[in-house]
């Protein structure tokens, strides 16, 4: 709960897409977006304040426990970073998620697959 | 995002990152050997309306096996403040190397793939994207 508050608090939310099941070695793709305004460190707001440097800087995908994916993120991503990707289903089990504030907040989501 | 960035400007006096600096960046990773353009493909806009938010596709062709996959795939651009737009790091058991993501582009630039591959060879990609109204911030 208190993880569900906080993401709410901050407005930073995780969205995934992923087949709800797949053929044995089929090769799916997984669309991954979350809500973050990717702060440059190189913008003034109206008053004239810098507005300071915050990006999600690092994101991960694992399954059934073992990182297959990951992405070192710099401020030329846009805002709410949006990243797909392939993943070749060996079995059924579950991804999981995780995205990485510079600031060191983490945020994360589970989706599970089957196979058909 | 289109009222962001009315609200905000650039910094002024930004520097930029140039050619010379992604070719720097790309020398540093490949150690000057060669990187051959068939094995990859990059995707975007030749026009980019709104340079906040650009869509940015690539494919390399690779088996992805666990003794011949892409290891890396950087992602470079020569107008915008950092030379560095991203890395992503593939596995074997993700059975294909394509990717796709949104990024900035603050004026007309080029943008580039670099491929690293298991073997230690290279593949590069770059395209042009011409820019409308620039994305601040980038």
């Amino acid at each position: 709960m208190a993880v569900k508050e906080d993401i709410q608090m901050s407005d930073v939310k995780p969205r995934v897409k992923v087949p709800k099941k797949a053929d044995k070695d089929e090769v799916i793709e997984i669309k991954t977006l979350i809500r973050h305004p990717m702060h440059s460190g190189r913008v003034v707001d109206g008053d004239g304040n810098t507005i300071p440097k915050k990006i999600i800087s690092r994101f991960e995908a694992k399954f059934n426990g073992k990182t297959f994916f990951s992405v070192d993120i710099k401020p030329s991503i846009s805002q709410n970073p949006y990243l797909l990707f392939p993943f070749k289903v060996t079995e059924a089990g579950t991804f999981e998620f995780l995205w990485v504030e510079d600031t060191g907040e983490e945020f994360t989501l589970k989706k599970k697959i089957k196979l058909n | 995002m289109l009222g962001a960035a009315s609200a905000s400007l650039a910094l002024p006096g930004t520097a930029f990152a140039t050619v010379d600096a992604v070719s720097g960046r790309i020398a540093s990773i490949t150690n000057g050997s060669d990187a051959s353009g068939d094995i990859i493909s990059l995707d975007m806009p030749e026009i980019a309306e709104n340079g906040n938010q650009v869509k940015l596709s690539f494919e390399v062709e690779s088996p992805m096996t666990d003794d011949d996959y892409v290891k890396t795939v950087y992602i470079f651009a020569d107008g915008n403040p950092e030379p560095d737009v991203a890395q992503f790091h593939f596995t074997p058991a993700m059975g294909a190397c394509y990717g796709s993501t949104r990024m900035r582009l603050s004026k007309t630039q080029n943008v580039y793939v670099l491929a690293a591959l298991s073997n230690g060879s290279f593949a590069r990609a770059e395209t042009t994207v011409k820019v409308t109204i620039g994305g601040c911030g980038g």
